[in-house]
């Protein structure tokens, strides 16, 4: 039977760092994810910042790694062939009391080694970032923040790690965990992974897998934050990642553009008990609204595309816990913001730790380059032109809003982790993530996926296995006589 | 390339548009569709009720469709299928249009004159921000009729619909008849967006309760819809407390509300009315862009295609005009002002210099009346008070200003709909 050296449990976007930076190594390396695509849980759904690393505090795993890992994503966005735009981000003081903690806030930024960061007062705020409120007296400025694409982050490394011999397995959930002295066996429901190494990369679900092998326990707790994403006609609103000083009002929601130049607003923070929550609610919704105004003005709320909830995977101590908790296990837990940030670098941490102790040696013939679905409609005309003759396919426009082609959605299905489902086609090529949400295009996507994936359209999932489409045929032509 | 004419759009306005402008006179229309065939939506609107108005008779969609297309075979009209415009940008004195598709790979036409017929789209659960899960099972009522009707395929079994426009009721008899139980419709205002028709033979006929005044306040199901609650909305339209009522189903259909589709429009410089989301338009449905009109949804979303199909006639005869040098653009023409319970009108300014000897005002009202009065004044001076037993904001309503009736100093024309006293 096959040993691993490393298995790693979860292909969110810290797993697939993990699987990356071990790939840089010699070994044998696997992913284990419950679901049927990466990006399928805490890192699909998040304010997608790079944050600059001034909000934690000194000397904690999240300041190290979030400053680190915003080192790291200018070279890693070229590499990966992803989205990344260092747009800045302003946190705002909206009480001239408070403006003492927004010193403190640089401060801190000065210690953890954030480059790039100044004091404004509220008109040097507003000259920058025009629709600021007046209310706004103070502002630190971070030019080191940035916005990204978390699901085609999650997937570069993913793909990455897949390019240079990582295994993946999908629908693969975790139900146990055995050590016999020397191995790990990783229990699933098609039978045991042995592994010299896990690393457990499993969001919410990592107190739980913590929790089965370690003796000091791991609490944690899924905060739900609901968003609200605005059309690409609002996407000009703010320039800069607007976030308010957490203050007597309590934490206020940023307002942010996205990578691809829509609108972010969002999000709450409330616990919950059930890691499998996905609801958004009209209390939540309204106060996402209410909070955008106390920074921003005038924010177009009726241009709202669509709502989102995230689950953030929040630990007791406040703090990720990294490292090697029993034998052979590795726990990449407890990551919550700044997670997304911080992740790049988590990986390298892991992957460091289990080298060294496994003895690994480099690998020679590491490919870092990967590239991902073109993106044809922001090609310079003639370009775009060249590529519709060569492959007619890039000319076949399948999603009106964001104008994907035929060629951009048979490359994600074709590509390295090929998508699987409409969810998986829509993070690989925005298919279906315009204003339309999908009405125009999805019935052409499914088409598509049928034909390369020789499946039914009743087989066409959105997403999970009991996430059909469509359900049935029509019924059958009935003749004259109704035989 | 270059054309007099280029219509985006080959459904029944852009038809109707190329038709007309080519009996006009204009000889180089091209018309441009993404689809794989001309029709537009009417393609998939398999029920009947097509052209009372037109051809006296009952057609299906595809049946109206042909006959324009017919039309448009005989005159020789050329029209690129399968291509998807992209761009719009005014250059010189005209509008270079950008499309792509597989056979012609990237296209740029030069266009003396553009007509814009790119329709509507659907209102998406997102811009609603229906409280819920994300499950399958959500579909807008047009995705699902193109399901049902072009693919052959039910998107569920157990349906509640939100929304009585149109499409929704259609689709709920059309899913009543492939064997789906629709269990009720949920109208947020107290009255139905749809055809007084469509609620009798959609509806009544198949024993749907219509619930006006409610909505849907929570969605449910981890991967597919398993069930929605509906609730009674108060006058604010906001969701009354302990007035919820859930149904089990896999399907929630939405038909809350058509978007004209005008992101090219915007990108070449169009000027967009916040009450349709269509272009302004002066009395020739010419836009603020010399030499570029706008017809059919993409103007104002229509209730019955055979006006989508004149008011594109009337376009595609005005654009003939400018590409001939006979009909001056531009200019300032008298607005248009809506009072009352009138919501809009198109067009928003009539110019009686060039009208001709009539003009068609299109408009809708807001609310559902009874005994209702419709006046057309200049100033203190009336032009024109018709009555109308009834008057709903489903249905367009449309009258006619006669070039004689102007000076041409009138600063306004003020267009009024009110109950009787």
């Amino acid at each position: 039977m096959k040993i691993y050296d490393a298995v790693v449990i979860g292909a969110g976007v810290t797993g697939c760092a993990v699987a990356r930076e071990l790939s840089r190594h010699e070994g044998r390396f696997l992913v284990a994810e419950r679901a049927p695509d990466v990006c399928e849980g805490t890192s699909k759904a998040n304010s997608a910042i790079i944050h600059a690393g001034f909000d934690a505090e000194p000397g904690t795993l999240k300041a190290e790694m979030n400053v680190r890992g915003n080192l790291m994503m200018d070279r890693l966005s070229k590499e990966l062939d992803i989205p990344f735009k260092r747009i800045g981000a302003l946190v705002v003081c909206l009480r001239e009391e408070e403006l003492p903690k927004l010193r403190e806030l640089y401060d801190r930024g000065i210690v953890n080694g954030v480059p790039g960061l100044s004091l404004l007062s509220g008109d040097e705020a507003r000259a920058i970032e025009p629709n600021l409120t007046g209310e706004v007296c103070g502002a630190l400025l971070a030019k080191s923040s940035g916005v990204v694409c978390p699901f085609e982050l999650t997937l570069g490394l993913g793909e990455s790690a897949a390019i240079n011999g990582v295994e993946f397995r999908f629908d693969t959930k975790v139900s146990g965990l055995r050590w016999d002295g020397e191995l790990w066996a990783v229990e699933t429901r098609s039978g045991d992974i042995l592994a010299k190494t896990v690393v457990n990369a499993a969001g919410v679900y990592a107190g739980e897998l913590h929790n089965m092998v370690c003796e000091d326990k791991l609490h944690i707790t899924p905060r739900k934050g609901e968003y609200c994403l605005l059309d690409k006609t609002a996407g000009g609103h703010v320039s800069h990642t607007v976030f308010q000083l957490p203050g007597k009002l309590g934490k206020g929601v940023l307002v942010s553009p996205t990578v691809h130049g829509n609108l972010l607003v969002g999000p709450t923070a409330m616990d919950v008990d059930d890691p499998e929550t996905a609801a958004t609610t009209a209390g939540g919704l309204k106060e996402v609204a209410e909070k955008s105004g106390w920074a921003v003005k005038n924010v177009p709320m009726r241009q709202v595309i669509t709502s989102f909830m995230g689950l953030r995977a929040h630990e007791d101590k406040d703090d990720f816990i990294l490292g090697e908790s029993v034998e052979g296990f590795f726990d990449a837990a407890g990551i919550e913001s700044p997670g997304l940030t911080s992740a790049p670098a988590i990986g390298e941490h892991i992957a460091k730790l289990i080298a060294e102790k496994l003895g690994l040696k480099p690998n020679r013939s590491f490919e870092p380059i990967r590239r991902g679905v073109p993106k044809v409609a922001e090609m310079p005309i003639a370009e775009r032109a060249a590529l519709i003759e060569k492959d007619p396919r890039y000319g076949n426009i399948i999603c009106r809003c964001e104008e994907v082609s035929e060629g951009e959605i048979l490359d994600a299905v074709k590509g390295v982790l090929g998508a699987k489902t409409l969810d998986g086609v829509k993070r690989r090529t925005r298919a279906g993530m315009g204003r339309c949400q999908a009405g125009f295009c999805s019935p052409r996507v499914m088409e598509i996926l049928s034909r390369e994936l020789s499946l039914d359209l009743t087989e066409i999932r959105k997403s999970g296995k009991d996430s059909q489409i469509v359900l049935d045929k029509t019924r059958k032509e009935v003749s004259p006589d109704g035989a | 390339m270059e054309h007099d004419i280029v219509i985006i759009g080959g459904g029944p306005a852009g038809l109707a548009a190329a038709i007309a402008a080519k009996e006009a006179g204009a000889d180089d229309v091209l018309i441009l569709e993404r689809e794989k065939e001309l029709g537009g939506i009417l393609n998939q609107c398999i029920h009947n009720g097509f052209g009372l108005h037109t051809f006296k008779e009952e057609l299906t969609g595809p049946e109206y469709a042909a006959r324009y297309i017919e039309k448009a075979r005989e005159l020789k009209i050329p029209c690129l299928l399968s291509t998807t415009v992209v761009d719009l940008q005014r250059e010189g004195g005209g509008v270079t249009v950008t499309s792509v598709s597989r056979q012609d790979g990237l296209l740029q036409t030069r266009a003396k004159a553009v007509i814009l017929a790119m329709g509507c789209r659907e209102r998406p659960r997102g811009a609603l921000n229906i409280p819920g899960t994300r499950p399958a099972g959500i579909f807008s009522a047009g995705t699902a009729q193109r399901l049902v009707n072009l693919e052959g395929y039910m998107p569920g079994r157990r349906v509640v619909i939100l929304g009585s426009g149109d499409i929704g009721l259609i689709m709920a008899r059309r899913m009543t008849l492939e064997g789906a139980k629709v269990l009720c419709v949920a109208e947020l205002q107290p009255y139905s967006g749809g055809l007084k028709r469509n609620i009798v033979q959609c509806l009544d006929d198949y024993g749907i309760p219509l619930k006006l005044s409610h909505t849907v306040v929570d969605i449910r199901g981890k991967e597919r819809v398993s069930g929605v609650t509906i609730a009674k909305v108060g006058q604010d339209l906001k969701p009354i407390p302990d007035t919820e009522e859930e149904f089990e189903c896999d399907t929630l259909l939405l038909s809350v509300g058509l978007l004209p589709e005008n992101e090219l429009s915007r990108a070449v410089g169009v000027e967009l009315a916040p009450v349709t989301g269509g272009p302004i338009v002066n009395e020739s449905l010419e836009t603020n862009i010399p030499g570029v009109f706008a017809c059919g949804n993409v103007l104002h979303v229509h209730d019955l295609v055979d006006y989508v199909s004149q008011e594109a006639a009337q376009a595609g005869r005005n654009a003939a005009g400018y590409v001939l040098g006979r009909r001056a653009s531009g200019g300032e023409g008298i607005p248009l002002v809506p009072a009352g319970a009138v919501r809009y009108t198109v067009p928003c300014t009539v110019d009686p210099a060039r009208m001709d000897s009539e003009a068609v005002v299109r408009f809708r009202v807001g609310r559902n009346m009874r005994r209702a009065v419709v006046t057309l004044k200049a100033g203190d001076k009336e032009l024109l008070r018709k009555k109308r037993p009834v008057m709903a904001p489903g249905e367009m309503e449309q009258l006619i200003i006669k070039r004689d009736w102007l000076t041409g100093s009138e600063e306004s024309l003020t267009l009024e709909a009110r109950e009787e006293e």
